[in-house]
């Protein structure tokens, strides 16, 4: 069946045939056409299954305001779902799906749930599952199976995306008929324009009603006009299939343009984006968005076969679609009427049902000349069908309220459309704080042209209320004159005749909802269609003692769909505001927030995907770490070696392996990684007192020490060892994700609170390599590499650190330790970096020196109990939780940072959460990190959560596992024989655990002192 | 998403390129040791956190790494002006006695 006709205006090409499928039958449609427009014009009216009843739905909307036809769109990785069938153009071989109805879209089984739907009232989820509690996964498991649209891809997207940035002194927003006029002017006074617009043509609803005249030409050809002229400024430029989702602070305006998607797959370039994220700064910004058309809402208004009036002449003009061959339409004013005229034109048979008294006397006539039928006071109290709407019943309604005063007579029809008047398009405008207004005459929230004009905003057209063509134009000019004016610019509008043939409009009917005479017991009336949701639930919310329209619309869902209510959302506001006795301002209208239509992730993340997502730092001895076959971790933004795992080996193995090599003989580990902070000025040692909790003040040249630098909470933030270079001048240690945050730290302190300090900080971490030598072995590694440092003992102790050369190159040597070990911390030239590796790898080969990652630095480290600060602390720790008071300097002069706030109440508790060691009763279980620590085994509730275990290891070098933890009032337990006992309690399982000191090896230091 | 001009810089440039850094003017005690638990804590803790206007530190953190003073509506994000820390400290005070 095909409802193709061949209109005079229609922007479908008939020579230009184009097969397509939906739901896995084949159609033909044009170029030009929708997919929404190719299904209807294929006489296809069940395009979805309601969410809740599994109603069958058909298209209502031809826009972004559809809520009903969402369909699957592509496969593979292309697949898209809960695309509008209203929005996307067609193409040959498109290939569309259902996202609703099961098993099918003929039968679905939600619908016979559906039959019973007077008992699935809003809030019965809530009500109907929430008891008994230990059933809810269950409930939970099935509502999920229900709900929801559609199916995201599983295969990685193929395609690309990226983001434009655009700094204009005007955005047009909506190329209709006043956002061209808009451009224009501005445009010809020379600003650098921007007009952007979400359909494949511009022209807006113009394209819907092609025959008015626009000083003297029909629409189309105003508008050919207006678009040619702006395509030859070249001040001006203009973005189709480009809808602006987001208006921010300050006139960021975010548009997202579909670039390939509306092309036949042969004809899509792969070397081309997907889409484009338009980030547009603008000075001015003109809001020329327009307005949706809403319906009215009555009994079985969502049968296939009843859409809006704009749709059904849209589909006419600008498709070429007539969708049925008996109309009726049902309105509340004059905006119908034109697009009756046109289908009766089409030879469609067409009745109106006006619900007004009085109907304008201009188009009286012309209906009657074109044997137009007219309800005059009528409305339509419920349509009648099956699977399609086939008729509709009639009611006089009462002259002054809405109620029935009679039954009317029952018209036979197979499309139905109806109007309610319109809503503006208010959405950008209100982003970032706007408000709209309610405006009782036009039945509309609306803006003012100029109610935002502080800001740049300014508005024309549909959405500030004037749905009137001609008056429409003349106030655009008026805004734009007053825009440039404020430029000191002066508009020239010669040669635009502005005037039109439009019938002048007379006043619409105040109703939303058509009364049935039924009080409630009548068929379904629909507000929001997506979520299916009635009148009665409106009703039962105010019933239920909902006040607030936010909550009216969270209990029923109204307006939550992916279509954001945009023929819903009004409606249902009056007919809360009836329920609830008051007006409609009173009620108040929701929070709109952006995205205006769903946006895809691929723009939202446009080129910021994969290895560009986020930068990631690579040592300079990367290369060589790939040859020794590292497995890498993120750590930060660096990319670490995690492990060496040799063949056969898995991570435990090749830990172990490592572990016991430096403990043994000799290992390495690139530290490069650490943040490094060079400190200089003649203060620097007074401002590392201040920074650091312990004091600097006595640290001599060639010598180093490890800080912890304390927030002003007294918790520790970062920890690292600074060395003295020289009097005026410090190398500063952090940990490797720590850096950035500490250089900012400092220097806030340094410009807000000690500007008279004498310091000058800089970022060196990438400027050196370190390459820490660990092991009782390093020093002979390094003593045949480096001749002109004395390494003995007494010369080079633990905690100096020398200049000197190490294979050739120019090296500070840090006699430093994370491990325990006997080790040195060779730093080079970062482009020595690799190089010096190598050498010590070379060097160390008759010790088998064993590269280490940093899985094997874990271990090594909490055999000693050194902390890692953002692993066994968390920011609610003070160095005395810490154990680590020998790291506090509480006799310096300056109050530290931090060091008030350990003497508060709070933070000087001696029964505080404290880091201790954990050993597990059974050395084979190594305790899961994050496990609680409890006082039993015995977990039934309440059960005192005495602290949890912060780090835990397979210590192979003691042969058992070893583990840290907070542990409440932990330091006195410790040392308290029958009261070091708890448990650790993860994945169902309590393990007995004895606490202990957190150093497991080496307590008194003769091995890093070696 | 607002466009700061740092005074350091004199550009204006997009808010990614700046840091938030806190209330403005909460001057550390000069003596810590000798505040109360309460008055230090309020120094800590407390903050302003207005709906309206506010000073609050900036820095220009992927360009000249200077913080300084923003008054900005923390209702709609407007912005009345950015200043050097002694710039504002100025105009802060002048309009703090007139409040």
């Amino acid at each position: 069946m095909s409802n193709r006709i061949s209109h005079k205006n229609s922007r479908v090409d008939l020579n230009r045939p184009l097969t397509f499928t939906f739901d896995g039958q084949s159609y033909q449609g044009f170029a030009g056409d929708t997919l929404a427009s190719a299904l209807l014009a294929n006489g296809v009216k069940v395009v979805a299954r309601s969410f809740k009843y599994g109603r069958p739905r058909g298209i209502i909307g031809s826009g972004a305001e559809e809520p009903n036809a969402l369909v699957q769109i592509d496969v593979g990785a292309r697949t898209t779902p809960d695309l509008k069938a209203t929005q996307v153009e067609l193409y040959d071989g498109l290939v569309a799906g259902r996202t609703s109805g099961w098993p099918s879209l003929a039968f679905d089984l939600k619908s016979v749930g559906g039959k019973f739907s007077r008992f699935m009232p809003a809030g019965f989820y809530y009500k109907t599952f929430k008891w008994p509690t230990k059933l809810w996964p269950f409930y939970e498991d099935i509502i999920r199976r229900a709900a929801g649209y559609g199916k995201s891809p599983i295969e990685a997207d193929t395609e690309t995306y990226d983001h434009q940035h655009h700094h204009v002194d005007l955005l047009v927003v909506g190329g209709g008929a006043t956002g061209l006029l808009a451009a224009l002017l501005a445009g010809r006074s020379g600003l650098k324009v921007l007009l952007v617009d979400d359909q494949s043509e511009l022209g807006g609803y113009l394209l819907s009603m092609p025959n008015i005249l626009i000083g003297g030409v029909s629409a189309s050809t105003w508008s050919a006009n207006i678009i040619n002229e702006l395509q030859s400024l070249p001040n001006v430029s203009t973005l189709s299939r480009t809808t602006a989702f987001a208006l921010h602070d300050m006139n960021m305006i975010q548009a997202v343009e579909l670039l390939q998607d509306h092309l036949p797959h042969a004809a899509r370039n792969n070397a081309q984006r997907r889409e484009r994220l338009h980030r547009i700064r603008a000075s001015k910004v003109v809001l020329a968005t327009g307005a949706f058309e809403r319906p009215l809402v009555f009994g079985n208004n969502d049968l296939p076969g009843i859409m809006t009036a704009s749709a059904l002449t849209t589909y006419l003009n600008r498709y070429g679609v007539a969708c049925g061959k008996n109309a009726v339409i049902m309105t509340s004013n004059d905006l119908v009427y034109q697009g009756a005229v046109d289908l009766a034109e089409a030879g469609i048979t067409v009745t109106i049902v006006d619900t007004r008294e009085q109907i304008n006397p201009e188009w009286a006539a012309k209906t009657n000349q074109l044997g137009i039928k007219v309800y005059v006071g009528y409305g339509i109290s419920e349509a009648v069908g099956s699977g399609a709407v086939q008729g509709v019943q009639l009611v006089k309604l009462g002259s002054l309220k809405n109620v029935v005063t009679a039954k009317g007579p029952y018209v036979p029809c197979d499309v139905l459309a109806s109007s309610g008047g319109l809503s503006p398009t208010v959405h950008l405008f209100c982003h970032d704080g706007g408000r709209p207004q309610w405006d009782d005459a036009r039945l509309a929230f609306v803006v003012s042209a100029n109610g935002r004009a502080k800001d740049g905003i300014f508005c024309v057209g549909a959405i500030t209320g004037v749905f009137a063509l001609q008056e429409g134009l003349a106030k655009t000019h008026d805004t734009i004159a007053e825009l440039l004016t404020g430029l000191g610019k002066t508009i020239n509008a010669s040669g635009l005749v502005l005037e039109t043939d439009e019938i002048a409009v007379t006043p619409a009917r105040r109703i939303f909802n058509v009364p049935d005479g039924k009080d409630g017991y009548g068929a379904k009336a629909f507000v929001d269609f997506q979520n299916d949701v009635a009148v009665t639930d409106i009703h039962l919310a105010v019933r239920e003692n909902y006040r607030s329209i936010e909550h009216i619309k969270r209990y029923t869902a109204l307006g939550f769909g992916t279509d954001q209510g945009k023929l819903s959302n009004v409606n249902g506001f009056a007919i809360a505001a009836e329920a609830l006795g008051k007006t409609i301002p009173e009620v108040g209208t929701t929070t709109y927030r952006p995205a205006y239509t769903p946006v895809s992730f691929g723009a939202l993340a446009g080129a910021h995907v994969g290895d560009s997502f986020e930068p990631r730092r690579y040592t300079a001895v990367q290369t060589t770490h790939e040859r020794y076959g590292a497995e890498f971790e993120p750590v930060g933004q660096w990319m670490r070696p995690w492990y060496f795992p040799k063949p056969g080996e898995d991570i435990h193995a090749a830990v172990n392996r490592e572990c016991l090599a430096t403990r043994n003989s000799v290992g390495m580990l690139d530290a490069s990684t650490l943040g490094k902070i060079d400190i200089r000025g003649k203060d620097v040692r007074e401002f590392l007192n201040r920074i650091y909790a312990n004091a600097w003040s006595q640290l001599a040249v060639g010598k180093c020490r490890y800080g912890l630098m304390l927030d002003e909470a007294g918790m520790v933030m970062d920890d690292g060892v600074t060395a003295c270079i020289s009097d005026t001048h410090f190398l500063m240690t952090t940990t490797s994700g720590g850096a950035a945050r500490v250089m900012t730290w400092l220097e806030k302190w340094h410009q807000t609170e000690w500007p008279e300090l004498e310091v000058y900080m800089t970022s060196v971490t990438d400027h050196w390599t370190t390459a820490a030598l660990v092991g009782p072995k390093s020093r002979e590694v390094l003593a045949k590499l480096c001749t002109d440092i004395d390494l003995s003992k007494e010369a080079f102790k633990f905690m100096d650190w020398r200049d000197g050369k190490v294979a050739g190159v120019p090296a500070r040597v840090f006699r430093i330790s994370f491990s325990g070990e006997l080790a040195y911390e060779v730093n080079v030239d970062a482009s020595y970096g690799d190089y010096i590796w190598n050498e010590l790898m070379k060097a160390g080969k008759e010790f088998d020196i064993t590269p280490y990652g940093t899985e094997t630095m874990h271990v090594l480290r909490a055999e000693k109990g050194f902390i890692i600060v953002g692993q066994d602390t968390d920011g609610s720790v003070t160095p005395f939780d810490l154990d680590m008071a020998w790291a506090v300097g509480m006799k310096k002069p300056y109050s530290f940072l931090g060091k008030r706030s350990l003497a508060r109440s709070d933070t000087s508790r001696t029964d505080r959460k404290q880091l201790v060691g954990l050993l597990p009763e059974d050395p084979n279980v190594v305790l899961k990190e994050g496990a609680q620590l409890i006082n039993s085994s015995d977990i039934t509730p309440p059960v005192a959560m005495l602290g949890h275990v912060t780090s835990s290891y397979h210590s192979a070098f003691l042969g058992r596992s070893i583990a840290m933890g907070f542990v409440i009032d932990g330091i006195k337990r410790r040392d308290e024989e029958g009261n070091n006992i708890v448990y650790a309690w993860a994945e169902g399982k309590a393990v007995k655990v004895k606490i202990v000191s957190y150093v497991f090896v080496d307590a008194e230091g003769a091995r890093h002192n070696a | 998403m607002f466009v700061i001009k740092c005074p350091h810089c004199f550009e204006a440039r997009e808010e990614e390129e700046f840091s938030y850094g806190g209330e403005a003017f909460v001057a550390r005690p000069t003596s810590p040791e000798t505040e109360s638990e309460e008055s230090w804590g309020d120094y800590l803790f407390m903050k302003r956190n207005p709906k309206g206007w506010h000073w609050e530190m900036w820095g220009h953190s992927t360009g000249c790494r200077k913080f300084f003073v923003l008054k900005r509506n923390t209702a709609n994000h407007t912005t009345v002006g950015a200043w050097t820390l002694a710039e504002a400290r100025k105009i802060y005070d002048a309009e703090e006695a007139t409040a």
